[in-house]
């Protein structure tokens, strides 16, 4: 019986459905149970938080990975996945302390100041929180200043910034100063994304990555990850 | 004055205009003789047919290909002139022959039996014409036996023969057995043309030339 | 259930309705003066014998000048069926083609002489030996008997054929005209289930391929009810001539009441005026001529006006399929047969380019798009021809599929009603209410459902073009895929009734 609910959860992040009333991947889903009404009676009945997390949602992710890579999933599909996986973890944060089960860390992310382009920034996003980090998503046109006290006050282990224009992404370097200046550089790995920015352009600003898409930003972030535990 | 006539004529060549109505390649002839109209008046004026053939028309033909061959002219106006001259040698058929002036030759041309396609051989015609042969077209879907008899009593030096269907093409080397049978081969040479056949087809059935296109055709025809 | 083809919401019409009407009266007019030259003794007699004037006309082949007046061509206009059924030995692969429905049907053909082979040999940079490249790499040869099996069976494939014109011309050593159609029928037939028209080489075999296309459909009432096979010929050569044998091959299909194209094609310029109001009113007039003889011969005999004008090309004066004109030409026709609500035969596709490249992409995308869009009922879009219609090439055919696929979504019908809208209005308000504002979550239920175009198939990865050994391996695959054949038995009365047709077309018994 228990097993059976971390199943679904599985399924559900392999369908891709939040709630009882989304559609999934197959036909006539609609009505069952989603991921979080699943994660809530889960909870309820007492499983613990380690395996809902490592079985039910990271194993479903797993799947969901391999299906994009096999071709059968297109972006949208791990989108929703992701966004599912995102919501459960929203349920789950307030139990996270006590279960023994490692936190994967905050990420704040924002796009700079007189940028307004945030798609590639709120996919980043998403698949960052399904693939169980928090995130913490200030918005597009967010001031330095702004960006500066958000990492004070939230401590969170990375912070990624995203700048669409070649006007703008000079913006990424004076974040990274300004942190140096209240010093705050040392505490969080900064990583930084966006059409024009680019690998040369992270290195020369003094950013710890770069991530040319979303798999790329999850990738460089696993890697500084186990980096930072090394 | 014979001098300006024979210009004339040659500038109508160029233009491509065979009669008087004719409005040619622009419309600055317009209304004036034609290369046919200009003919007859050289002949009355007893300028030499053999000025007139080669300061006239043939001058006018070479300008006429190399504009051609400058992509200044299309086929249709290369054509045009060809019917001009083409006329013009219609004109001069009996002043030559009763002045004994040797003509480039007799080129009798079909289509072979069974295939009724002539856009090509109708082209080949009108520029060999134009070149200053004597073309005896006989036709679409001629008979093999025809082409022999034709042969026989008109002795060209030349047989143009036409296909466009694989399953006609085998009827050129019919015709040329048939020339074999009646000791005529040696008498004409034998180009043929057309989309089915090819050089090999040609050395094939022992046709002495495979011509791509009509030029191709007069070029042959030089080298003989 | 037949074929869907293509159907035109709106079709793109060039021609006031009043044009067409001056065309149709130009044509008219055409019939009797200058009227037809018929170098056919028999269609003289049928036309007279239902008041056409004739004259002999002197000279080496006998033909008469015919005067064909309006009622004649009026009232056969008036029993030319409005709708024709052409079927296939896959009955889910008929086509039903209503004249005043554009339904476009996609068919391939015709025969051309010569294939063209692809090879991909490496070529390395003389500057920096370690850079190598692979280029296609095209050889001509003349068509056989194989390749016309191999092309029948990738086109089984090709989702958006709908029928099969032979494409090429079997040229091998033990072919001859006597066992041409045969052999061509059975090859077509045995390697595809889709409708098949052709020409026809001899007369004589006539009632072969028919016994064939009988043994194969069930009967001869079965062949009736699915013709699994009709006919396509050039009676009319232009100007205004009813050939002699084309025209007895058109009399005897059309005695036999299998559906016939009467097909004329003139090129303007040099068989027809090149101003289209003059080869419009002469083409009209030719395809009127041919279907006014075939219900004479046969009241309601099934027809397809069949048009394939083209424009002179200016530096050789052979067809230019790749000009504009042609385009414009063939479309207007689509118009006057849909003015006579008589199904069309129209021709796109064939392109000047000799080989498949970046030119012959060009031109055949151009006039398929255009001629598609003005809704003929069959079209002869001509897959994998090049050069005019004088070479084939099977990668070329793979190419033109997908670009038809593009084609085919792009002329689907917008869904915009009532409940789409509200859908729509409550999918805005759920999206502009939340953080991200990303539509992403609603692509999903379309994302597999057909409803959004796929990217090009053949895209490669990176700086380097692969798009033809990518659609190379994708015929290599169609053709590693089966076809169903003709069952054991019918192939075997096939052979034992059928004369002429090779033994190692036998499936069955050559263990190929
Ligand atoms: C959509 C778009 C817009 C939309 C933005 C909508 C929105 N909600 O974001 C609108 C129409 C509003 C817009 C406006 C403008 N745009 Co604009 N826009 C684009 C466009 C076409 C696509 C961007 C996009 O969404 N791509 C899709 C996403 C999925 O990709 P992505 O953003 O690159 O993100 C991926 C990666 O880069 C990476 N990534 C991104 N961020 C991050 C962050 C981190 C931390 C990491 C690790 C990775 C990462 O992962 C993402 C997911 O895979 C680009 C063209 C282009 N080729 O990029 C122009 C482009 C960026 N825009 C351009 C311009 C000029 C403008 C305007 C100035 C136009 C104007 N004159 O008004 C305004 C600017 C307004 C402003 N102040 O910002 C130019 C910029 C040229 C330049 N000089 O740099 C571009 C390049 C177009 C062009 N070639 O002209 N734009
Ligand atoms: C126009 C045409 C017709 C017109 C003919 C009009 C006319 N007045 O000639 C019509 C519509 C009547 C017609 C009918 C048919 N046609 Co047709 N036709 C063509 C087409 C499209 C163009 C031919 C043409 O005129 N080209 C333009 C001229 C300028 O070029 P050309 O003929 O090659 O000539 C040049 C050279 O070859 C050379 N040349 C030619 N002859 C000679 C001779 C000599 C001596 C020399 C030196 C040079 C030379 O110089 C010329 C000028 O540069 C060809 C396709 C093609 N690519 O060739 C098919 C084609 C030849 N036809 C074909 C067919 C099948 C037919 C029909 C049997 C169709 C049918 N089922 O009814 C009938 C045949 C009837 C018959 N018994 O002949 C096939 C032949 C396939 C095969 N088996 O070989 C072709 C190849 C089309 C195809 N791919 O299907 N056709």
């Amino acid at each position: 019986m228990p097993e059976d609910i971390i199943n679904l959860i599985q399924e559900s992040v392999i369908q891709g459905r939040i709630y009882k009333d989304d559609e999934g991947m197959d036909e006539g889903m609609v009505g069952q149970p989603g991921v979080t009404e699943l994660v809530e009676s889960a909870l309820a009945s007492g499983l613990s938080i380690q395996s809902i997390i490592t079985k039910g949602l990271s194993g479903g992710m797993n799947i969901v990975g391999q299906k994009f890579e096999a071709g059968e999933y297109f972006i949208p599909d791990m989108l929703a996945s992701a966004q599912a996986v995102g919501a459960a973890m929203e349920i789950l944060e307030p139990y996270l302390a006590g279960s023994g089960v490692n936190a994967k860390g905050k990420i704040i992310v924002a796009t700079v100041k007189d940028d307004l382009h945030d798609i590639g920034k709120n996919i980043v996003s998403i698949l960052l929180r399904g693939a169980g980090y928090t995130v913490k998503d200030l918005g597009n046109n967010i001031d330095t200043q702004a960006i500066v006290d958000a990492v004070r006050e939230e401590k969170p282990q990375f912070l990624g910034l995203s700048a669409l224009l070649t006007s703008t992404m000079a913006r990424m370097a004076d974040v990274i100063q300004m942190l140096e200046q209240n010093g705050l550089r040392d505490q969080v790995k900064i990583i930084v994304g966006g059409a024009p920015v680019s690998e040369e352009f992270a290195k020369s600003i003094g950013a710890d990555g770069y991530g040319a898409d979303g798999f790329q930003a999850l990738a460089v972030v696993e890697a500084l990850t186990s980096g930072t535990e090394n | 004055m014979s001098k300006d006539i024979i210009a004339t004529i040659k500038e109508n060549v160029i233009q491509g205009r065979k009669t008087q109505g004719d409005v040619g390649i622009d419309d600055s002839l317009a209304g004036t003789p034609g290369v046919v109209e200009l003919l007859q008046q050289a002949l009355k004026s007893n300028v030499s047919p053999q000025v007139i053939i080669s300061e006239g028309l043939t001058a006018g033909m070479q300008v006429v290909g190399e504009k051609f061959s400058t992509k200044e002219y299309f086929i249709p106006d290369m054509l045009a002139s060809a019917e001009a001259v083409g006329a013009a040698m219609d004109i001069m058929k009996p002043v030559l022959e009763s002045a004994n002036v040797e003509t480039k030759g007799k080129f009798a041309i079909a289509t072979v039996k069974g295939d009724i396609h002539d856009i090509g051989k109708n082209i080949v015609a009108i520029l060999l014409k134009g070149a200053g042969y004597e073309v005896h077209d006989l036709g679409i879907d001629v008979p093999t036996e025809k082409v022999v008899e034709f042969v026989k009593e008109e002795k060209p030096g030349y047989l143009g023969l036409s296909a466009l269907l694989t399953t006609t093409m085998t009827e050129m080397g019919v015709v040329i057995k048939a020339l074999e049978e009646n000791k005529l081969r040696s008498s004409v040479k034998v180009l043929i043309g057309g989309a089915a056949v090819s050089e090999e087809f040609a050395q094939e059935i022992g046709a002495d030339a495979y011509c791509v296109n009509a030029f191709d055709a007069v070029k042959v025809l030089e080298g003989y | 259930m037949p074929r869907k083809g293509i159907l035109v919401d709106r079709p793109f019409e060039r021609l006031t309705r009043e044009q067409a009407e001056l065309i149709h009266q130009a044509s008219m007019q055409i019939l009797t003066d200058p009227g037809l030259i018929s170098f056919n003794r028999e269609a003289v007699d049928i036309l007279h014998s239902h008041g056409a004037a004739v004259e002999s006309i002197a000279g080496d082949h006998q033909s008469w000048q015919v005067k064909i007046p309006e009622q004649l061509v009026l009232k056969a206009l008036d029993t030319a069926p409005k709708t024709v059924k052409l079927g296939a030995r896959n009955p889910d692969n008929a086509l039903i083609m209503h004249g005043d429905e554009p339904r476009v049907y996609l068919i391939t053909g015709s025969e051309t002489n010569i294939w063209l082979d692809v090879d991909f040999p490496t070529y390395v940079n003389k500057a920096d030996p370690t850079k190598e490249i692979r280029v296609p790499e095209f050889k001509p040869r003349r068509g056989t008997i194989d390749d016309l099996c191999q092309s029948a069976h990738v086109c089984e494939h090709l989702e958006m054929v709908d029928g099969y014109i032979r494409t090429v011309n079997i040229q091998d050593r033990d072919i001859t005209e006597e066992n041409k159609d045969v052999n061509k029928f059975f090859a077509s037939l045995n390697n595809n289930t889709k409708h098949f028209m052709s020409g026809l080489t001899s007369l004589k075999q006539l009632d072969n391929v028919v016994r064939m296309a009988e043994l194969i459909a069930g009967g001869k009432k079965a062949l009736e009810d699915n013709p699994i096979i009709s006919f396509i010929t050039c009676l009319v050569k232009s100007p205004l001539q009813f050939v002699d044998d084309t025209t007895e091959t058109f009399i005897e299909v059309c005695r036999r009441g299998l559906p016939i194209v009467v097909s004329s094609s003139p090129q303007a310029g040099t068989t027809a005026p090149i101003k289209e109001a003059g080869i419009m009113a002469q083409i009209n007039a030719e395809v009127l001529a041919g279907i006014t003889l075939g219900q004479l011969v046969k009241p309601g005999t099934p027809v397809l006006y069949g048009s394939v004008p083209v424009r002179a090309r200016m530096d050789t004066l052979g067809d230019s399929y790749g000009s504009v004109e042609t385009s414009q030409y063939n479309i207007d026709c689509v118009q006057m047969a849909r003015f006579y609500r008589i199904p069309n035969y129209s021709t796109s596709g064939v392109c000047d380019s000799k080989i498949p490249g970046q030119q012959s992409s060009i031109e055949r995308l151009f006039s398929d798009m255009v001629v598609t869009m003005s809704g003929p009922q069959y079209l002869h879009c001509a897959f994998g021809l090049l050069d005019c219609n004088s070479v084939f090439c099977l990668l070329q055919a793979v190419l033109d599929d997908t670009h038809f696929k593009m084609i085919e979504f792009f002329l689907r019908q917008p869904r915009v009603d009532q409940p789409e809208l509200e859908a729509m209005l409550k999918q805005i308000r759920d999206v502009v209410a939340t953080s991200q504002k990303l539509y992403i979550g609603h692509i999903r239920p379309v994302l597999r459902s057909g409803e959004i175009s796929g990217v090009y198939p053949f895209e490669g990865s990176g700086e380097a073009d692969d798009v033809f050994e990518l659609a190379h391996e994708r015929m290599k695959e169609l053709l590693a895929r089966p076809v169903e054949h003709i069952d054991r038995e019918t192939t075997a009365r096939i052979f034992e009734e059928i004369p002429g047709i090779l033994p190692r077309l036998n499936i069955y018994e050559s263990g190929s």
